[in-house]
């Protein structure tokens, strides 16, 4: 045991107590809307008529079962919250053993809350926007199928069970971001997530076999007891591939480009999975792993990099998107930046990124669900500049979308007032310059969240006369009331610092540091920077008229944010176009003219094919050349590894 | 003075080998002197039942081999083979596919009566024989007796534990496959120029194997595996020969196994063979093939891991990657499948790579060898299975390989397509199919070992594999069927069986591997 380490901050080790009462109904929360997707996707037509009341109502029920586990976890002492749910043993091999283990405790319990609460609100309002689609039930299957593997991913008890959730809520995302297969951009955005997010995945399962490695399980029971002993190198290697995963699944740079093309998908589906949960998955995986990133000071300064640049990067692009979806999916990563901020910070920080995560959940799924309902209102139309003066048109989501409003751009007494403030705070805490960022990065939030105001509800009306916006039905609009109100609200949460004090006992307490200026004048500051990003937005949008169209002579800037700072480039630069060629110069070995077929490839051959052409082309005898060339290799590298 | 010594044979041990070769000889009699239109019953009926006892039999000398504290088993047959644990293990694994085989042989709904085989191979294709040979619905029942061969041979290769043996056992199963790849119903020209093409380049790399066993024996003065391993431990001799010996005959079963760069003609011979030989070869042969390679490489060569243990680290990154990359340029299905057999083959050699001496490795703790066996049964299931639903999917002119007539099939036939998207997932190795679990043994046995850079060159090609894995699942469900779209056909119980040991194979290794992982861990360690 280090004992430096160990006086600074205790890492609590993960030591849950054996399930009893409604802790042994935890495999539900799970099992109730896999069964709904289950019997939604294979049932068929039959269950056309009543399949979006069934996946509602499961979801329902695992909320109902995570609030009774909550009550039940409120009514321990905080050093037994921690309770484990053994269901069966999924491999095992000698002494080597993983279980399906679920694991419930202050940290897991408030994310089943908020997937399965904002689930089911997301799932009330599906019933009202999905109800002309015709494959309305398909969407309630897909969307049951989300909520059991984000359960999953949050519940497990180990990595590998965290892997089968992330694979999970990785299908579901693919699946329901192609929902409108029809559309070829969502087919191709479909394609972009989930290909960006096998790169994620590559560090995940890389970091959960170096886990096995180095400790010889992967259970978080174990890793934790053991990690303080292990070697920091080793400890730093595994942070990083968990932030690479991390980075992938939570839209962080560079693995952000997917999120802002994933909002082909319905409104529904941004609000609960890109806004409100899934996208979080990485901030819950960064705090979860708090015995590895504490001992790996490297991974966690790197957590710390990534996320000031992503929550900077967000928000320059949220400033000069015209699609209101896009606006928020850039507000989203930004905020994610700002979450990932605070788990980078460490001790200090967890419990403020796990309480932005949350408000932000209610606020964000708020505001893209508000989105939703100005899209209907608009037939579909998402361009804001085809917006304006609508306050008047849809008075509840107007007042419903101002709280969320007001939440993000953290006007005081507001929920995201109180959860971001504590992390700029702990952020100026460690290290001015970061806390400067975060500074910044809320200035330009409220620059460009109140030009997403004033351009939608505000300046002057600029729709089509055939356009006749109108109030979406109460089955869409009393979610949204239930949001604006926790988006106010959700700052109870820090009353008498209750959320702290609750996840102490998974992330670990932290002895009171002084910020440099009083925690007053900090806010005051913050208020203040927030102002005048609301200022800057009102002088230079709300004062002016707003052209129809995007005007063309802008700066490089606002040229490059319209790009999404040429995220796109870089991937297709670094990534895409050298794979293009490997496959181009490889596909030459393979001609694949056994019958004669020409496989119409021959024009896309690049690279090194005019060299290989030659070479292969189905003959025997080209074939026994290559197996001679390739004996002479294997010989040859013998010879050369071991006499030379 | 030479003297003659009556050699002596373990018959309670070897009893279920020797049975296969026999059933193999009396179909061959059945083919002379049963009339033509009973030959077919009898020998689906005579190899089922062949199969099926051998299968007992293997059973129960596993259950009865003696321990020998990390090993289980005796070396039998004068030196000749060895029937230790995992010789047992793979004989019932391949004894599995082979009922599997049997069944898909014997299917004949598909083509409307008669099997996928050719009415009369020697027939020219497009000539009057040929055209009299379908209008009377001939069969082939020659396919029988000839898959009997090959699987003696390949129970014959992973036991061997001498060099002459190996050699034996590598052309016994190799000469039957040859002749079956090249006796497809339709398009013979492709099958049977995939037939020439097989026995060419098969002969061409056993020619490397003899010549590499004689390096070797020239170098250790033995054929025997204990002895080459004594040899080497005393290092006697020119390592130079030894190398190269070892080069030699890695070179023939990397071709048996279809690894880079030796890899060429497993598009062309996957897509020419009939699919129900494909399916039966991809799966036997590379059980087979690894099981006989661990045995030369562990217990021959284990003193010189650290001379094969670097080449085989080239060839598994190889495998895996240049499968993977060319098995997404794909746009036939039997040529995807080919590739990705590959890319799974570079995965095996990963855990191939894994080997370590028993005293290393921690109480409890996968080793090399487990890991392996257990990727054997995942893959050699899912393979059998995800060839057998190819034969389904059917137009006018046969089986619809083209991966554009696949479109839109999760809407013609969701049971179909949903089985085959099962058995795509598990090659991609998605957690709760058997293929995750069976990539994880063997990641997990490498990265142990410190083959790290394999590990991680794996994990990244899994990540690029699992992207032509689910273009395919796209492409069934997501897209409108084209033109008149495929068809499924329904096949007899025989097919459906078994596609059935397949999926539920997929299913349950994936949720609850213990049992089997279990039984890979009690077959223990090969016996030196």
């Amino acid at each position: 045991m280090l004992s430096g380490l160990a006086a600074e901050s205790h890492i609590p080790v993960v030591d849950p107590a054996a399930a009893d009462g409604v802790f042994s109904l935890a495999w539900l929360v799970i099992v109730l809307p896999l069964a709904g997707a289950a019997i939604l996707l294979l049932g068929g037509r039959r269950t056309d008529r009543w399949g979006h009341l069934l996946g509602t109502a499961t979801s329902l029920g695992s909320f109902a079962i995570g609030l009774a586990m909550f009550i039940a976890l409120l009514g321990r002492d905080s050093g037994d919250r921690s309770v484990g749910r053994e269901l069966f043993t999924w491999i095992e091999a000698g002494g080597f053993k993983v279980g399906m283990d679920l694991l419930v405790d202050p940290l897991s319990i408030l994310f089943v809350l908020l997937i399965t609460g904002v689930g089911s609100l997301i799932h009330i309002y599906s019933i009202g926007y999905m109800e002309h689609d015709g494959r309305r039930r398909r969407f309630f299957g897909y969307l049951n199928l989300f909520i059991a593997a984000m359960t999953m991913l949050v519940l497990a008890a180990d990595y590998l069970g965290i892997f089968l959730g992330w694979e999970g809520v990785g299908l579901a995302s693919y699946l329901l971001i192609g929902f409108w297969q029809h559309k070829p951009t969502a087919a191709a955005a479909a394609k972009k997530a989930f290909v960006i997010n096998r790169v994620g995945d590559i560090g995940m399962s890389l970091a959960i076999m170096l886990i096995f490695v180095t400790f010889g399980t992967t259970a978080f029971a174990g890793v934790s007891a053991a990690a303080s002993g292990a070697d920091e190198a080793t400890m730093n290697v595994i942070g990083l591939l968990l932030l690479l995963g991390a980075c992938g699944k939570s839209a962080q740079v560079p693995l952000q480009a997917w999120l802002l093309d994933a909002m082909e998908g319905p409104t529904p589906v941004s609000a609960l999975i890109h806004a409100a949960t899934m996208v979080t998955a990485g901030v819950y995986l960064v705090t979860r792993s708090n015995f590895i990133f504490e001992n790996a000071p490297i991974a966690q300064t790197t957590v710390v990099v990534v996320a000031v640049v992503t929550l900077l990067w967000g928000a320059v692009i949220g400033c000069a998107k015209d699609d209101i979806k896009k606006v928020l999916a850039g507000s989203t990563m930004s905020q994610i930046g700002y979450m990932m901020l605070g788990a980078g910070l460490g001790v200090a920080g967890y419990a403020f990124a796990i309480f932005h995560l949350i408000t932000h959940g209610f606020f964000k799924a708020n505001m893209f669900l508000g989105a939703g309902s100005v899209m209907h209102a608009m037939d579909d139309d998402v361009d804001m500049r085809h917006y304006g003066a609508l306050q008047k048109a849809v008075p509840v989501t107007f007042l419903t979308f101002a709280m969320g409003y007001l939440a993000i751009i953290g006007f005081p007494g507001f929920s995201g007032f109180w959860s971001k403030d504590k992390i700029i705070e702990v952020a100026f805490t460690e290290n001015i310059f970061v806390g400067l960022c975060a500074l910044v990065g809320a200035g330009v939030t409220a620059f460009y969240m109140t030009r997403l105001m004033l351009m939608t509800f505000f300046t002057q009306k600029r729709w089509e006369p055939e356009v006749h916006p109108h109030e979406s039905p109460k089955v869409m609009t009393v979610p949204l009331m239930v949001l604006a109100a926790l988006s106010v609200l959700g700052g109870f949460l820090l009353l008498s610092n209750w959320i702290v004090d609750w996840l102490a006992p998974v992330v670990g307490h932290h002895a009171h540091e002084e910020p440099p200026l009083p925690a007053l004048a900090m806010t005051a500051i913050v208020v203040l920077v927030v102002a005048a990003g609301v200022a800057l937005a009102w002088f230079t949008i709300g004062r002016t008229e707003v052209p129809r169209t995007a005007p063309t002579d802008v700066n490089v800037l606002t040229r490059a944010a319209r790009a999404d700072l040429y995220g796109d480039a870089i991937n297709d630069g670094l990534v895409v176009n050298p794979g293009r060629q490997l496959v181009g110069g490889l596909m030459t070995f393979d001609a694949a003219v056994i019958d004669g077929a020409v496989e119409g490839q021959a024009a896309g051959m690049g690279g090194l094919a005019g060299v290989f052409r030659k070479v292969q082309n189905g003959f025997v005898r080209s074939y026994a050349l290559s197996v001679l060339v390739g004996a002479l290799l294997v010989i040859l590298a013998l010879l050369a590894v071991n006499l030379g | 003075m030479i003297e003659f010594s009556k050699p002596t044979l373990e018959y309670d041990l070897l009893w279920p080998l020797l049975l296969v070769f026999g059933v193999a000889c009396a179909g061959v009699l059945v083919e002379a002197f049963l009339p033509r239109a009973r030959r077919y019953l009898v020998q689906t009926v005579l190899a089922l039942a062949g199969t099926a006892a051998a299968l007992g039999g293997v059973i129960y000398v596993g259950v009865n081999l003696d321990d020998h504290g990390p090993a289980r088993g005796e070396i039998v047959a004068m030196g000749a083979l060895a029937v230790d644990g995992p010789t047992v293990f793979l004989w019932g694994l391949l004894l599995v596919i082979t009922l599997a085989g049997i069944l898909l042989f014997a299917e004949r709904r598909l083509e409307g009566g008669v099997s996928a085989f050719a009415g009369q191979a020697a027939a020219l294709p497009g000539t009057d024989a040929e055209r009299e040979a379908s209008t009377k619905g001939l069969d082939h029942t020659e396919v029988f007796p000839l898959m009997m061969f090959a699987v003696g041979g390949m129970m014959l290769f992973p036991a061997s534990n001498d060099l002459l043996t190996l050699f034996v056992g590598l052309e016994v199963l190799s000469l039957p496959l040859y002749l079956l790849s090249g006796l497809a119903r339709r398009r013979r020209l492709l099958s049977q120029e995939a037939a020439l093409k097989y026995f060419l380049l098969g002969a061409f790399s056993s020619g490397f194997v003899i010549y590499g066993i004689a390096l070797v024996y020239g170098y250790a003065g033995t054929m025997d595996f204990g002895g080459i391993n004594e040899a080497i431990a005393n290092s006697t001799g020119s390592r130079t020969m030894l190398l190269i010996g070892i080069g030699m005959i890695s070179v023939g079963l990397l071709f048996k196994v279809g690894a880079v760069p030796f890899q060429s003609w497993t598009p062309d011979v996957y897509q020419g063979a009939p699919t129900q030989v494909t399916a039966f070869m991809a799966a036997a042969t590379k059980v087979a093939a690894f099981g006989a390679m661990m045995r030369l490489f562990y217990v021959a060569f284990g003193s010189e891991r650290w001379s094969w243990a670097p080449m085989l680290w080239v060839i598994a990154v190889l495998s895996m990657v240049v499968g993977a990359v060319l098995a997404i340029a794909q746009s036939d299905i039997k040529r995807m499948l080919a590739y990705s057999s590959i890319t799974h083959t570079g995965f095996i050699i990963t855990g191939l790579i894994g080997a370590r001496s028993a005293s290393d490795l921690a109480k409890g703790e996968l080793s090399s060898t487990q890991a392996v066996l257990f990727y054997l049964v995942t893959y050699g299931l899912m393979t059998v299975g995800a060839f057998a639903i190819v034969t389904l999917v059917r137009d006018a002119g046969g089986e619809a390989t083209h991966l554009s007539r696949w479109t839109g099939l999760g809407k013609q036939s969701p049971l179909v397509a949903g089985v085959f998207a099962l058995f795509l997932l598990g090659f991609a190795g998605i957690p709760l199919t058997a293929g995750f679990v069976g990539k994880w043994a063997v990641f997990a046995s490498a990265m142990s070992a410190g083959a790290w850079p394999v590990v991680v060159i794996a994990v990244l090609t899994s990540a690029l594999a699992a992207f032509f894995y689910i273009r395919v699942i796209v492409l069934m469900y997501f897209y409108e069927p084209i033109g008149d779209g495929p068809a499924v056909t329904l096949p007899s119980f025989m097919t459906a069986t078994a596609i059935g040991l397949g999926a539920v194979a997929t299913v349950v290794l994936g949720v609850v591997p213990g049992p089997v992982l279990d039984l890979a861990a009690h077959a223990g360690e090969f016996i030196r």
